[in-house]
């Protein structure tokens, strides 16, 4: 299959427009996977060599479960998440199932996989339309994904409509706007400064008079302690439930994959406010590990559903939770 | 979060106050809750092992073993060694000896570059300079767009060009503000990722086009363990002088980027603390080591009144509180001076301790609250904000009505003011008036 036909496919299977394909081992095709195992082969923004360290012996001394804590930690998965996962691959070793470096490489990113996602990621599009709400603090890359999002729905035959819900930042519509032309979806705007739920709230009814199959509602980023704003939100979400009760569907949270524990708080608070149904792990190269998503799947149970490492349209692919905890957990990638 | 690295430490002090001294074990304990919180706060972690055993060895001295209140002592040495580490003083950014000074703006996507570099530009245009602001973000739609649309609402010129060769733009960028006599040139630049070899050879291009007094790396305050390698990847590739830390406004410690300074060396030159375009402060490394503790920031709060309040206005005010003869009025217009300083959560937030008792009440700090109470204060008349005794029942409905609140409201208010006004008079001196009194 051509990588663009490989992509399709794998954005059909998250939307649930095809037939699933059947399990195996083939997800480490993927393009963006691909390029973050690259950008980890370049030693100095790598944790690898320090994997590579730990896995390197034959025999598992106590510095080794140190220096894997060390590891984890420096890949931003938090100090607690960080103490759950080192004790629970000791308990495989001292049960004897972990006996060299090369065990505990497998059993390290499989349980990383395990720990973001027990099934697939899936978005499925059952509502009419589906209403899928962007939310996320300042520059994580909302508007941005908001627009792939689009693009990639379209390339599936979907009528989409954007909401341009971001009326605070200066020049987001018109930012978002050039998304909605490239992908040719209808797009839905005020002038600067209008109310976000008047925006959210005619996007959706526009989506409904026209039939379309998904609306993408993109806001203004916020800090997750700015109590107004998150009220803000709160109303954008709730006005959206009054066309259809049944929406929004998603809510995403928009997360920069460089982002430390602050993440964690970010998650929390989002959700508290609007209910999120997963992350958005953005700018994920080989610096960035996106570890705190880890410690979000573990303290909250919000799962990634998407992945992305750059501005290029095919940066952004359906999350993987076994090819990623492959490629930044496993030294050989 | 941080808030909890003294009660962690009084977790692990207690009850040693009985016993006298501590010992080598107390002191172990007590380095790992420093360690977590420090990595719960996204020190990056050879900082921390750093940290840690800098810390480990003072504490085992005279000055923790014999105090009666270790803890304390043990947060003291802490706080030290991380003002230590972020380097002493405040740093500014340098200017040209020979005008236009160039500054050029770096950083990875979303880290805040365009916004802070109309912050700055703000900011110097307000110590009577005059820049300008070049947009050479060709690659994100409507950058340039967002840069011109900030520019105007600050009176900043604004240089941008259609197009995609940003090292042409930044050079005639600099030309056009060379040409109008702009002494402060500010390039704003698309975002890229640090690995990204082809946009980092980019921006380098960009800086070799305009040659500029200083390279501002823009970091977001929320980064966690990768901030280092980020800010060594800028450094290498296009000679950074400096850090602009940005978000600071959420409840990010904003302990990697801090690190930044302890391992590359690099100067944080400015805090972005809010989306207001004003919203700028220049960093003081003392103060943010109180941050990272969750000690409030005392410091700041100050200055800031300082800076927002008209001295003459408090004196004034100062004579009138110990008079008893505050109305209504100067109440309004004293709440304003407040609010000038920002949102009340932050403002509140430099209060030492604060955080940990609104977290403990679960208070939440509401501006829409002090909006009601201006709302009912708008809604009286003169004489009534002057002689508040004379509201009667049915001047009460009226005010209720008039702002949109209830009559238990305007009562709960007046019955408030009225205490106040007792205590104020009472205490003759000191509380708000010695705290916006002039610097001494």
């Amino acid at each position: 299959m051509t990588p663009a036909g490989e992509d399709r496919q794998a954005w059909g299977e998250l939307f649930e427009l095809a037939p699933p394909e059947t399990e195996d081992e083939a997800p480490a095709r993927r393009g963006l996977f691909r390029r973050l195992r690259e950008n980890l082969t370049t030693p100095r923004q790598t944790i690898s060599p320090q994997l590579a360290g730990i896995f390197a012996p034959k025999l598992l001394t106590p510095a080794t479960w140190e220096e894997l804590e060390d590891a984890l930690i420096s890949a931003d998965v938090g100090v607690e998440t960080t103490l759950d996962l080192v004790e629970e691959l000791r308990g495989e070793a001292e049960q004897g199932r972990i006996a060299s470096g090369a065990d505990l490489s497998r059993a390290l990113w499989e349980a990383v996989a395990a720990h973001m996602a027990t099934e697939p990621a899936r978005i499925p599009l059952t509502g009419s339309p589906t209403v899928i709400l962007i939310v996320g603090v300042n520059g994580s890359g909302k508007t941005t994904t908001v627009g792939k999002l689009a693009y990639r729905l379209a390339e599936l035959d979907q009528k989409v409509v954007i909401g341009a819900a971001d009326t605070f930042r200066a020049a987001a519509i018109d930012q978002l706007a050039v998304w909605a032309e490239r992908s040719g979806a209808h797009f839905v705007r005020q002038s600067q400064g209008a109310d976000p739920g008047a925006v959210a709230f005619d996007a959706v009814a526009s989506g409904r008079a026209r039939g379309a199959d998904v609306v993408l509602i993109d806001t203004a980023g916020r800090l997750q302690t700015q109590h107004n704003l998150m009220e803000e939100l709160r109303k954008v979400a709730a006005v959206v439930g009054k066309v259809d009760p049944a929406a929004p569907q998603e809510v995403l949270l928009v997360l920069d994959a460089t982002t430390g524990q602050n993440g964690l708080s970010q998650a929390r608070l989002f959700d508290q406010a609007a209910d999120l149904s997963g992350v958005v792990l953005t700018k994920a190269d080989g610096t960035a590990r996106g570890g705190i998503a880890v410690a979000i799947r573990r303290e909250l149970g919000i799962p990634v559903k998407l992945v992305g490492s750059g501005e290029r349209l095919e940066d952004l692919q359906p999350f993987d939770a076994r090819a990623f905890a492959r490629a930044i957990f496993s030294p050989e990638g | 979060m941080f808030d909890a690295l003294t009660d962690k430490l009084q977790g692990v002090f207690s009850g040693l106050r009985g016993r006298g001294k501590l010992t080598e074990s107390d002191i172990d304990q007590a380095m790992r809750a420093i360690r977590l919180s420090l990595l719960e706060a996204d020190v990056s972690l050879p900082v921390v092992k750093q940290l840690t055993t800098a810390i480990a060895e003072r504490a085992k001295g005279a000055e923790v073993m014999e105090s009666l209140t270790p803890d304390q002592q043990v947060v003291k040495i802490v706080s030290d060694e991380l003002t230590s580490l972020m380097g002493e003083a405040n740093v500014a950014l340098p200017l040209a000896s020979k005008p236009p000074t160039i500054v050029l703006m770096a950083g990875l996507q979303g880290s805040g570059k365009t916004t802070c570099a109309a912050k700055l530009a703000r900011h110097f245009h307000s110590q009577g300079r005059a820049p300008m602001l070049v947009a050479c973000d060709v690659h994100r739609p409507a950058a340039a767009e967002q840069l011109a649309v900030l520019g105007e609402q600050i009176g900043v010129p604004v240089h941008r060009e259609d197009g995609t060769d940003a090292p042409a733009i930044a050079r005639r960028g600099v030309e056009a503000a060379r040409k109008g006599g702009r002494d402060l040139v500010i390039v704003d630049t698309a975002g890229r990722l640090s690995i990204d070899e082809e946009m980092m050879a980019e921006l380098a291009r960009v800086r070799d086009a305009v040659d500029p007094t200083s390279v501002v790396l823009v970091l977001d305050a929320m980064t966690g363990q990768t901030a280092v390698e980020v800010a060594g990847a800028f450094a290498e590739a296009v000679h950074v002088d400096g850090v602009a830390l940005t978000k600071l406004d959420g409840d990010a410690r904003g302990g990697a980027a801090l690190s930044v300074r302890a391992v590359t060396g690099l100067p944080i030159l400015f805090v972005g603390t809010g989306e207001k375009l004003d919203a700028l402060e220049p960093f003081h490394p003392d103060r943010m080591a109180s941050r990272i503790l969750g000690m409030g920031d005392v410091l700041s709060l100050v200055e800031k009144a300082q800076a927002t309040v008209e001295i003459g206005d408090a004196k004034a005010l100062e004579k009138k509180i110990r008079g008893g003869s505050l109305t209504l009025e100067d109440f309004l217009e004293q709440m304003a001076q407040v609010r000038k300083m920002g949102p009340m959560s932050q403002v509140l937030g430099m209060i030492p301790g604060f955080r940990s008792v609104a977290k403990a009440k679960d208070v939440e700090v509401d501006d829409r609250q002090l909006d009601r109470i201006e709302a009912i204060i708008h809604s009286m008349t003169p004489s009534e904000r002057r002689h508040p005794e004379i509201i009667n029942g049915s001047r009460r409905r009226r005010i209720a009505s008039g702002s949109g609140t209830s009559v238990q409201e305007v009562n709960q208010l007046l019955s408030q003011f009225k205490q106040m006004r007792k205590l104020m008079k009472q205490m003759g001196r000191g509380g708000l008036p010695a705290m916006f009194g002039s610097p001494t």
